[in-house]
Formats: structure tokens, sequence, C-alpha cells
């Protein structure tokens, strides 16, 4: 069999025009997924994704690539839900492969919090209409063999949620996709364009200063992640997060030894294996802030000696590389997605530790967002005003710091 | 492993501490007389810059004590570190 031809360019590197109806800020998954959303459910063409460095070498190259959708509260579900349902349908949308695998996602109890936790989301979560399940140890074990559910380890598994829908997909070639789409309708993809400024009239946002000069924009989405501190605060717009570094790591390529996804949020590791063939494993959060996409090595080891506890199999498997990428964290460890106290101004931050499984999703609503200048009732509740109204949505359950 | 600079210890491994977010921010002097936004502030809105950080940290596996620094975000090295009772210096 030979492979098929593959296009040689999958975009124009344009030069900038002074002028679009929207600029989006952030050339990652979720600003090229917004530029696609516009173009093909608002016809809206007249686009430029701005890229400070290459397209998606930020966070979007440095997840773990999990995708799920059983979070605890309605709002959540609803979002990650929405997003689920793209995910299934979008390599015919894209017209580009994805490698999205429908492998499953465990999410395993150490203790009976864990378990009372456990069963209390299964519960909302079919109540939402998301697939899930209680399993037992020995269900664990069936559908994971090598996870280690010996009752003689130091945190023995009690059970596990189990979502047989999540699944993984091969974010590079995500990123291809939604850029390949999105030049295809007229949206322009600019890389190596940092924003350094804003335009503004008044209260309204105007456009973009950037390193290839001013842009005028009818309205500007931020698509920044971890770097949105660093552009509201050039407006003197504060917003509430924090940026963390998150590190990640692969194996060497091994034979195919794990049929689903793991996590475990009490001994802290998230393990897939890559259709290539690593293991794909992510640590949690490093406690300080950081920009500096590279974390402490003590978050590693304690990650690898949870990695070795569950799965006893991969102690003799060879780190190949690690990595961080810079994450931003709400208090309340849900999105801030809406408009701002600027016309012309819509914000997407806040993802966390979760923003690659949310891409499809977080793209069609901000794109209706931006379209209508109304929240799409999606992404309603995650507005900046929950903070001073106090109806806030607590995932740290669900979200934790593993995704 | 990064080493820290205790004020009290001297230098210690990294995994000897841990991070208290940004200092320097007092509790409000009257709580009850600050708006629904100017209290959303005081709870759950920081800094967040990429560069030099005034920020607090505890000993927590040694002498237990909190202490300020002026670390950069970008680099996450120590410009310096001063005790709760002194001023905060000038960012380089």
């Amino acid at each position: 069999m030979t492979a098929p031809e593959h296009a040689d360019f999958l975009w124009r590197n344009p030069e900038p025009k002074r002028s679009y109806d929207v600029v989006i800020v952030g050339g990652g998954g979720h600003g090229l997924a917004t530029a696609h959303y516009l173009a093909k459910n608002h016809g809206i063409t007249d686009v430029a994704v701005l890229e400070r460095s290459w397209l998606a070498g930020g966070n979007m190259a440095r997840n773990t690539t999990l995708i799920r959708s059983n979070y605890l509260w309605d709002e959540s579900s609803a979002i990650y839900e929405h997003a689920l349902k793209l995910w299934e349908g979008l390599e015919d949308d894209l017209g580009y492969p994805i490698l999205f695998s429908q492998r499953g996602v465990l999410n395993l109890a150490h203790s009976l919090q864990d378990v009372r936790d456990g069963v209390r989301r299964v519960e909302a979560n079919t109540l939402n209409g998301i697939d899930a399940e209680w399993l037992t140890p020995d269900e664990v074990a069936k559908v994971c063999p090598i996870v280690n559910t010996s009752q003689e380890i130091r945190y023995p598994v009690l059970g596990a949620t189990y979502q047989p829908r999540a699944g993984i997909a091969k974010h590079d070639y995500v990123a291809w996709g939604f850029a390949r789409r999105a030049d295809q309708a007229g949206v322009d993809i600019v890389q190596d364009c940092a924003v350094t400024g804003f335009l503004t009239d008044a209260d309204r946002v105007t456009g973009v200063r950037t390193t290839r000069g001013d842009i005028a924009a009818g309205r500007v989405a931020l698509c920044a992640a971890g770097h949105t501190s660093v552009l509201t605060d050039l407006l003197g717009l504060r917003v509430p997060i924090q940026s963390h570094p998150l590190q990640a790591l692969v194996s060497e390529l091994l034979e195919p030894v794990h049929p689903t996804i793991v996590m475990s949020n009490a001994v802290h590791v998230y393990v897939s294996q890559a259709h290539k063939g690593e293991l794909v494993m992510g640590a949690g959060i490093d406690s300080y802030n950081g920009y500096g996409q590279r974390g402490s090595f003590h978050v590693i080891e304690r990650q690898m000696a949870a990695a070795v506890e569950l799965f006893p199999v991969f102690a003799r498997a060879h780190l190949l590389r690690s990595w961080a990428g810079v994450v931003d964290v709400c208090p309340d460890a849900s999105p801030v997605v809406g408009r701002t106290p600027y016309g012309g101004l819509y914000l997407n931050c806040g993802w966390g530790t979760g923003g690659f499984k949310a891409t499809p999703g977080i793209g069609a609503c901000l794109a209706h967002t931006i379209a209508h200048d109304e929240p799409h009732p999606y992404v309603a509740p995650f507005g900046l005003d929950r903070f001073v109204t106090g109806a806030l949505i607590d995932e740290h359950g669900a979200a934790g710091v593993a995704h | 492993m990064q080493l820290i600079d205790c004020p009290w210890c001297g230098p210690r491994e990294e995994v000897e501490f841990s991070y208290g977010g940004q200092a320097h921010v007092a509790y409000p002097a009257d709580p009850a007389a600050l708006s629904d936004e100017e209290w959303a502030q005081y709870l759950f809105f920081r800094d967040n810059p990429r560069g030099p950080f005034a920020e607090r940290w505890v000993h927590a596996a040694g002498c237990r004590r909190w202490f300020n620094a002026i670390r950069d975000t970008a680099t996450y090295r120590f410009h310096r570190i001063y005790r709760l009772d002194e001023q905060k210096p000038a960012t380089p």
C-alpha cells in the first residue's frame, strides 16, 4: 500500500492585510477552529489568525491529546459534549485525517471519597445524556488488563468511571486540518506575527499593533491560552488566570499494550498510547507561575513513580522526551469565554489543563459569540462576570489537574 | 534541582518549599465596604506577569517560615529574597 500523496503546502503564508473584519490572536487549536467555524457557520471569511511563533507550536503541540466529556456540572457537560460530538464528525468536516480513536477513558478511584465522587459524576453524566459507567476493580482489569488492580498496593484501585466514547486524536493533524480548511475559505493565517498592543477608540478595540505593523479589525478575539494576561495587561484589563508550567512526556515506541486511557487524580498520572506506539503521560502542574515552557524535575519523578505503581509493565520503558506547556489556570478550573468591558474584544482563556478536548466545541461557540456579539448559550455561563456574581463552575474534581 | 535561599536556613532544594502566589496582597481594611466588583478583585484576581514577580514562598519542610521573593516567571531565576518585614525591593 502506498500512502496518498500529501500536499506540499496546506495553507498560504500571506502578508497580513491592513484591515480585517475579525482578527484572532493565537494560531493554536482554538484560534484555528474559531476561524474555521466563522467561515463555515457564519460566512465570515475576512479573517486573520495571528500567530507570534509558528502555527500550533504552543500548547497545541504540548498537550496529551485526551478527549472526553465526563465533567460534573451541567455547564461543563454541555460545552465538552458539544465538542465531543463535533470530534466525532471532524474528519469528514475537515476532509483531513486526524486519527481520532474512541478508545474510552478510565478515571480511577483510590479512596472512599474518590468512589463517592466518581459514582456521583457517573450519575450526573447519565442525566446529561453522556455515556458513563461505574466499574468495579475486576471490570477495570477487563477494560485495561495492564492496570495493577491488586489490593496490596499503597493506593489500591477501588473502582473507576468509564466513558467509552472518550478518545485521542493526533494534535498536529487536527491543527493542520483546521488551518487547511480555514485557508481554503479565505482566512489569512499569519505566522511570526506577535501582537504588541491594541488600537482603541474610547472603550472599543479597533485593531492590534503587531511586529508586522498595525492591523485594523472590526472584532478581536484572544485565543492565547497561557499568554492571555500578557495581552490583556496591555489594555489594563485583569483576567483571573495564573499561568503555570504543565509537563508531559513520552516513552520510546512500544508494541500496543495500552488499549484505553487511564487517569488517576489521586496518585496523579494519566496515560494513553499514541498510534505510533509511544506511551503519552501527563503530570500535574508545577506549583509556581511560569512562562518558561519547562518545569521542575521532581514533578516528573513523582509522576513516574505513580505510573510504575499503577502499570508495573512500564517499569523498563525508556523515557524519550519531556516538555512543558504554559497553561492558564482559573480559580474554579473552568474557562473564561465571552465579551469584555471593551467593545469588539472577546476573551477565550482559562482552559488550563484541558483545552485540547474542547477545540472544535469552543471554536464553534466562540465563532457564534463573535458573529452575533452575544455569548453562545454553551459559553454564556463562562463569562468574566461569574467572579462577581459568585456563580462559579467548580470543576476541580472532574478537571482537576489531569486532563 | 533549583536551590532556593531561605532567609533563615540558607540554600535548600526546591522540593522543601511551597508556593504562595503573589505577595503584598493586603486583606481589605474594611471588607464590608467593598462592592461586589472590588471583592471579586481581591478574591480571584492576581497579577500574572511574564517577567519579575513578587511572590510568597514557605520553607514547608524546613523552618516552616514564610518569606517573599522577586522571581522571574520566564527564566525562573530568583533575583531577590527578602523577609516579610522588609520593604518590597524595586523590581529589576
